[in-house]
């Protein structure tokens, strides 16, 4: 049981390992109207986009006051909303991004400090 | 008056939000500020999200004023079912478009803080619920969820101040719900925001029983009830009790009831208690106290009227079997709906849970007579004060609706008997005492009547007998000195009975002597009165003759001188 085990995480590692690097990711972003905020998240992560992430990336830019049913949807409470949908897992990034380091750890592009 | 209404008018500065939860509009004076939150606070379990669903629904189909309600804690899902126990279709509502639910879920793990944000996005979340479906009324359920997904405290508490702000400028009446705290109201300090006005719903443990208390804290710009006040959760939702408001103004009644036992109401003035009064029955055990009620419920009935029987001790049947053979056929009056039973034992809940539920069956059943049987019972769950403040309440309850309330009472051996074990006797307007005497190997019941208010009422010890034919009340023996029950009675009094009759006897052979007495002296008059009759006629006989003889020695005197041819 032990070694089935160690063998499926070791062949799961040996694909990330393959496929490190190359993930499509798919971000969105939910900003509420124009405010500075909005615009520097905004230009953040579209930097932190081209920076570390060319050519495979989505990023798409919502405003929750023209779509509110996606608010709801996608369980926005804190704006700006950064939603990493792809590769899993799951992620959000709250505030206007300015905290680089921290965005480059959650998306998995730099291994974590270790302490 | 007109006046009057206009200048109240005026001065009526804040609007109110009826919850149409029985009981909390009294206490609020009218529901909760219009167009303002209002935080509920409380423990786990006190019924916060309870109350929360209450005020949109009940908004909803009372009031016609929609309703968002925002769960942190539970899905749509989740609440639709836990509420649909107590009668609230929350997804009919939701389909009506009256009411929304959305649930805000967050998730710590998930989330990266990354610099400044805010909550715009709760913002436009809440915003669009309450235009889409116009809501009146906005629930937050539990808000304090926000500070455990949140890292940032200083943001949320300036969101916070932000959302309230913004929740009044909507003109929507909220209600914030907010976990109690260790050492504030709630647990992150909501009332620092929420401050219009404040409900502490409490759920605490006397004696291993649990008892539900709410209370208005603070209600600006306001009057309201500032007690706590006893609440219940039943099928119907959350009942609050302002019982502890009442006045001493109720209405009386110069009307009379029947005891049920027509020597008791002789004893009473000929009529019986008083309409609406309190009536007291004590005695140790097996003094016949429930025999003394049922029959007052008996009549009760019997009239038509409806009687609610609160039972402490015995299950209905029980009562039933038991009454049935002295007489009295109570199973009928349940039949025809004119009785209830209600059985518990005291230990089911707390002082105030019964109270309320007892409040609420007379709201319900309407009934002109109430009896309790027995009151004492209920001081295994509270002490002798606790009890006596939830009489007083009943006993007000009761008195306001002119419902006629008989109480028992049980004395336990050692103590005296004038004293009712939970205090309760000066809220009494009747009180009747029933006594065990147990003298020459048997054990007699006595019954007096200890006090009656307003009334002439006998001060006679009477013997109260039971048999299968119902209940009687005797008069006990006194004489000589002792007073006589019982069988000690009965000798007695088939003794004065022989004492009587040989008495009589006596004077009837007296009687027949006087006469034969004077029967003879009658017989000895006729005797002398006919002898007298004799004498009177030889009297006249003789008078008679002298006359004969005169007139002949006349006669013979004028022949003579004819004769002699004297001149």
């Amino acid at each position: 049981m032990v070694k089935k085990k160690t063998t499926a995480s070791a062949k799961a590692l040996a694909k990330k390992a393959k496929t490190a690097g190359k993930e499509r990711y798919i971000l969105r972003l939910y900003v509420a109207g124009m405010t500075p905020k909005s615009s520097q998240a905004i230009m953040n992560i579209t930097q932190v986009c081209k920076d570390h992430l060319k050519g495979r990336y989505n990023l798409r830019v919502i405003d929750i006051y023209q779509q509110p049913a996606l608010a709801q949807g996608e369980q926005i409470i804190a704006v700006p909303t950064l939603i990493k949908k792809l590769p899993l897992p799951l992620r959000r990034f709250i505030g206007n991004m300015v905290d680089r380091e921290k965005i480059l750890v959650g998306l998995d592009l730099k291994p974590q400090k270790s302490k | 008056m007109a006046l009057q209404k206009r200048k109240d008018h005026i001065l009526s500065g804040l609007k109110k939000c009826p919850t149409g939860i029985k009981g909390l509009d009294e206490i609020t004076e009218g529901g909760l500020p219009r167009g303002r939150p209002t935080l509920i606070c409380g423990s786990a379990g006190c019924g916060k999200t309870l109350l929360a669903m209450e005020f949109v629904t009940r908004g909803i189909t009372e009031f016609n004023e929609p309703g968002v309600f925002m769960a942190f804690e539970e899905n749509a899902e989740e609440l639709a079912v836990n509420v649909a126990s107590l009668g609230m279709d929350v997804k009919e509502l939701i389909r009506q478009k009256k009411l929304a639910i959305d649930y805000v879920h967050i998730e710590r793990s998930e989330i990266e803080e990354t610099g400044e944000y805010d909550l715009e996005g709760l913002f436009v979340r809440l915003g669009n619920m309450i235009d889409s479906i116009g809501a009146k009324r906005v629930v937050l359920d539990t808000i304090e969820a926000l500070f455990a997904g949140l890292p940032n405290e200083a943001i949320l508490r300036a969101e916070l101040r932000r959302l309230f702000r913004w929740l009044k400028t909507k003109g929507v009446t909220a209600i914030i719900t907010g976990e109690q705290g260790d050492k504030h109201l709630t647990r992150h300090g909501l009332e620092e925001y929420v401050s219009d006005c404040v409900i502490f719903l409490d759920h605490r443990l006397i004696n291993q029983v649990a008892t539900r208390r709410l209370r208005v804290i603070k209600y600006r710009g306001s009057k309201h009830g500032t007690n706590e006040y006893p609440a219940l959760i039943d099928e119907t939702g959350l009942l609050v009790l302002p019982i502890s408001s009442l006045g001493l103004t109720y209405p009386v009644s110069a009307a009379r009831v029947s005891t049920g036992i027509p020597r008791l109401d002789t004893m009473f003035g000929g009529k019986g208690y008083f309409r609406g009064t309190s009536v007291l029955v004590s005695g140790t055990a097996g003094s016949g106290k429930t025999s003394v009620v049922a029959a007052f419920a008996d009549s009760i009935c019997r009239k038509g009227e409806k009687c609610l029987y609160l039972s402490f001790e015995e299950s209905p049947d029980q009562i039933i079997r038991n009454m049935g053979s002295i007489g009295f056929d109570l199973g009928k009056w349940v039949k025809k709906g004119l009785m209830k039973f209600r059985s518990v034992r005291p230990t089911m809940f707390g002082l105030e849970t019964h109270l309320v539920s007892i409040h609420k069956l007379v709201e319900d059943f309407h009934p002109t007579g109430v009896v309790v049987d027995p009151v004492t019972n209920l001081s295994s769950i509270g002490d002798t004060d606790e009890v006596k403040v939830m009489m007083m309440r009943i006993v007000d309850f009761l008195k306001n609706k002119q419902v006629t309330s008989v109480f028992t009472s049980l004395t336990s051996g050692g103590s005296a008997f004038d004293q009712s074990e939970v205090g309760i006797s000066s809220l009494m307007d009747t009180w009747i005492l029933l006594r065990n005497i147990e003298t020459d190997g048997e054990r007699n019941r006595l019954l007096y009547i200890l006090k009656s208010r307003g009334m002439a009422h006998s001060n006679q010890v009477r013997e109260f007998i039971l048999s299968d034919k119902g209940i009687a009340l005797r008069d006990v023996y006194i004489g000589s000195g002792t007073v006589l029950t019982g069988s000690a009675r009965m000798t007695q009094e088939a003794k004065d009975r022989s004492q009587e009759l040989s008495g009589n006897q006596a004077a009837e052979h007296r009687q027949l002597e006087l006469r034969q007495q004077h029967l003879a002296i009658d017989a000895q008059i006729a005797v002398l009165k006919a002898q007298s009759e004799g004498i009177h006629k030889e009297m006249k006989q003789l008078s008679a003759n002298g006359h004969q003889k005169n007139k002949m020695i006349h006669q013979q005197k004028d022949d003579i001188s004819r004769i002699r041819k004297a001149d």
